[in-house]
C-alpha cells in the first residue's frame, strides 16, 4: 500500500495537500490511460470509481489461487475461499463500523439491497393508511422499489420537498412526519445534485415519529467516514464499485432485531439449516438471506477495497476533495452561459451543471474527444430533473486522485464546446 | 484543439440546422403525427405529417422537441429531405439514413446518399450517439405507420 496518504504532520494548503495525495493515482493503473490521444481525465466517480491494483491484485489471486464455492466441500480449496468470504464481510463490517456481522448482508448492490428492505421489511408491514417518506433527490433505485411497495400493499408514497439549492426542505419534512409515517428513505448523498443530506437528524426525527429508516449510501461510502452506529439509521445500503471495488456487489447493513424478524428474500442453497418436503428451517443471519453462490470475487475486491480506503488518511482524501469542489465551482461558474444545478452548502464532489444552448449530450461528445469523462444524462433521477425543470445536465464527479488541473482540462473543453457551438460568446 | 472526429461529427450544415431548426412548428392540421422518446437521452421529438391521400405524398412535415444538436438538426434535415416526396420515397431515405448511421454493409455506393443526410456519416464511429440521429426518423416511419409513439430503448 502507499504510504503516501498516511498522515504525517496536518497540512492545509490545497496543492500540498494534493501533492500528498498524488502518489495515490500510481495506484490505479487506468489513469495512465490515453483516451483519443489524450490523457484520461476521469470525472465519471459517481458513476463508477475506479480500482486500485491492490482490489485488482486480490482479486485476480482470489481466481488464481483459491477459488472454489464457499460454504461447502471441506477440501482445502473451499475453505481458504470461505475463510476468503468472511474476512471480506470483516473488512466491511469494520468499514461501517457495524456491530455485528450478522447486520452485514452481502447482496448485487445498492438496487438489490433497497428491493430486499421494501419486499422483506415493508410488504408484509405495510397497508392502507401507512405512508412512505423519499425524497425529491432520490435515485430511481430509492424510488421504484417503493412505488412497487406502495402499488402492492396500498401504503402511500410521499415526497419530501428539496429547497431550490437542492437541500431537504426540514420543516417540510417535519411537517410530513406523523404516526402514518412507518418509512423514511434517503440518501446520504445525491447522485444528482451532490448534497450531502444530514442523515442523523433525519433518522432521530424519524425515530421520534416511530418510523423505520433506509439510507442509500451509494454515493456516500466513497467519500464519508460512515459509521452505521453514529448514524442509528436501521438500514443502510451501497455499492462496492463506488468505492472503489467491483461491480455486482453491495451490501446491506441492517439492525439484526429487523433483520431477526424479515422472512428471507429468495429460497435457494446455503440459505436454510434444514430441508425436507414437509419443512424447511432457515440459516440464521446473515446467511438466511444470501440463498445460492453468492459473489465471492467481487466480496473480496469489496473487502480489499474497504481495506485500502481505511489505510489512507480519510480526512485528508476529504478535505482534498472538498478543494477540488471548491476550485471546479469557481472555475466553471466563470464558463460563460454555464449554470450549476445544486448550490447546497453542504456537498460532495459532485458539480452538475447545464450550458446555455447546449445539449448535455453534445457536451459529453466534445469532452470525451479531449479524453474528459463525464456523465450526462438525468442521471437515473428523473424527478430531480423535474424539479429544476431540466431534461439533462452534465456531470464532473470528483474523487480523492482528481487533480486541479484536471479541473483546468475540463475548464478548457467547456470553452470549447461554447466556441464549436457558437453559443455564450463574448459581443 | 478540436479533433477530426469531433469536426467530422460537428459539420457546419448540422450546427447551423441546431441553430436554426427548419419546419420547427405545430401544424393547424396534420394527418399523422407521432411522439418519438429517447429514454435515454431524454430527448422528445413530435412529428406531424400531411399526407395527400390520393397520390400519397407528404405535403407537410413539421416537428416540435426537445434534444441534441444531433438530433435536432438530423430532425430538421429530414423535414427539408421528404416534404413533397412520396411515402414510399420517405421510407427509403429512412431506410437509406439507417443504414448508414448504424454502419450496415448495403450495395448503396457513397455518392448515392444525398449530401444533406451523408453529413449524419460520422456518427456510426460513436454508438451512443446513433439513437440521437435516427429518433427523427423512427419517428416519421412510425407516424406513417399509425403508430403514436416510438421509444428507441
Amino acid at each position: 500500500m502507499s504510504q503516501a496518504a498516511i498522515k504525517t504532520e496536518t497540512v492545509h494548503n490545497p496543492d500540498q495537500i494534493q501533492k500528498q495525495l498524488k502518489n495515490l493515482r500510481d495506484d490505479f493503473p487506468i489513469l495512465s490511460r490515453k483516451i483519443n490521444g489524450r490523457e484520461l481525465v476521469y470525472l465519471d466517480n459517481a458513476a463508477s470509481t475506479q480500482l486500485p491494483k491492490q482490489v485488482i491484485e486480490t482479486v485476480s489471486a482470489y481466481h488464481e489461487f483459491h477459488h472454489s464455492n464457499v460454504h461447502r466441500g471441506v477440501h482445502t480449496l473451499s475453505q481458504e475461499a470461505t475463510d476468503l468470504y468472511e474476512e471480506a464481510r470483516e473488512q466491511i463490517r469494520s468499514f461501517i463500523n457495524a456491530p455485528s456481522l450478522k447486520e452485514v448482508i452481502i447482496t448485487s448492490g445498492t438496487t438489490d439491497a433497497i428491493n430486499l428492505v421494501s419486499r422483506c421489511y415493508g410488504e408484509p408491514r405495510f397497508g392502507k393508511g401507512d405512508v412512505i417518506l423519499v425524497s425529491n433527490m432520490e435515485h430511481h433505485a430509492n424510488i421504484v422499489p417503493w412505488h412497487m411497495l406502495a402499488e402492492k400493499t396500498g401504503a402511500e408514497m410521499k415526497v419530501i420537498p428539496i429547497t431550490d439549492e437542492g437541500s431537504i426542505d426540514m420543516d417540510a419534512y417535519r411537517a410530513l412526519l406523523g404516526p402514518d409515517v412507518k418509512m423514511v428513505a434517503v440518501n446520504h448523498i445525491s447522485n444528482a445534485l451532490g448534497t450531502i443530506n444530514p442523515v442523523k437528524e433525519i433518522t432521530d426525527l424519524a425515530h421520534k415519529a416511530g418510523a423505520v429508516v433506509m439510507i442509500d449510501g451509494a454515493q456516500a461510502v466513497g467519500h464519508e467516514l460512515v459509521d452505521v452506529q453514529a448514524l442509528n439509521c436501521d438500514f443502510y445500503a451501497f455499492s462496492g464499485h463506488k468505492m472503489h471495488g467491483p461491480t455486482g456487489i453491495g451490501i446491506l447493513y441492517g439492525k439484526e432485531e429487523l433483520l431477526k424478524e424479515m422472512k428471507p428474500n429468495r429460497g435457494g442453497g446455503d440459505m436454510i439449516l434444514s430441508v425436507s418436503f414437509g419443512e424447511i428451517t432457515y440459516a440464521g443471519l446473515p446467511a438466511k438471506f444470501e440463498a445460492g453462490t453468492p459473489p465471492i470475487a467481487q466480496a473480496i475486491g469489496l473487502g480489499a477495497a474497504a481495506k485500502y480506503l481505511s489505510g489512507l488518511d480519510r480526512d485528508l482524501m476529504y478535505q482534498h476533495e472538498q478543494n477540488l469542489l471548491k476550485y471546479a465551482t469557481d472555475k466553471l461558474s466563470s464558463v460563460p452561459g454555464l449554470r450549476i444545478i445544486g448550490t447546497s452548502p453542504e456537498k460532495t464532489s459532485i458539480v452538475s451543471f447545464v450550458l446555455d444552448g447546449v445539449h448535455p449530450h453534445d457536451i459529453g461528445t466534445i469532452l470525451d474527444e479531449n479524453g474528459v469523462a463525464v456523465r450526462t444524462g438525468h442521471h437515473c433521477a428523473q424527478p430531480v430533473m423535474e424539479r429544476y425543470n431540466v431534461p439533462a445536465t452534465t456531470r464532473a464527479s470528483m474523487a480523492f486522485y482528481n487533480t486541479f488541473s484536471e479541473i483546468d482540462a475540463l475548464y478548457d473543453s467547456l470553452l470549447k464546446v461554447n466556441e464549436l457551438f457558437d453559443v455564450n460568446q463574448p459581443n | 484543439m478540436l479533433t477530426s472526429r469531433t469536426k467530422n461529427l460537428y459539420q457546419e450544415l448540422i450546427l447551423e440546422h441546431n441553430k436554426k431548426p427548419r419546419n420547427y412548428r405545430v401544424p393547424e392540421t396534420s394527418s399523422h403525427q407521432a411522439k418519438g422518446h429517447n429514454p435515454l437521452c431524454g430527448d422528445k421529438l413530435d412529428v406531424y405529417l400531411s399526407v395527400d391521400e390520393e397520390s400519397s405524398t407528404i405535403s407537410d412535415v413539421s416537428f416540435i422537441g426537445d434534444g441534441c444538436a444531433i438530433s435536432k438538426a438530423s430532425a430538421s434535415i429530414m423535414t427539408t429531405m421528404v416534404k413533397g416526396k412520396s411515402v414510399e420515397e420517405a421510407q427509403s431515405l429512412f431506410k437509406m439514413f439507417h443504414d448508414m448511421t448504424t454502419g450496415k454493409e448495403t450495395d448503396v455506393t457513397e455518392d448515392q446518399i444525398p449530401s444533406r443526410l451523408r453529413v449524419f456519416a460520422g456518427v456510426k464511429d460513436l454508438p451512443a450517439r446513433v439513437k440521437c440521429a435516427t429518433l427523427a426518423w423512427h419517428t416519421l416511419d412510425a407516424a406513417l405507420q399509425g403508430e403514436e409513439k416510438i421509444s428507441t430503448e
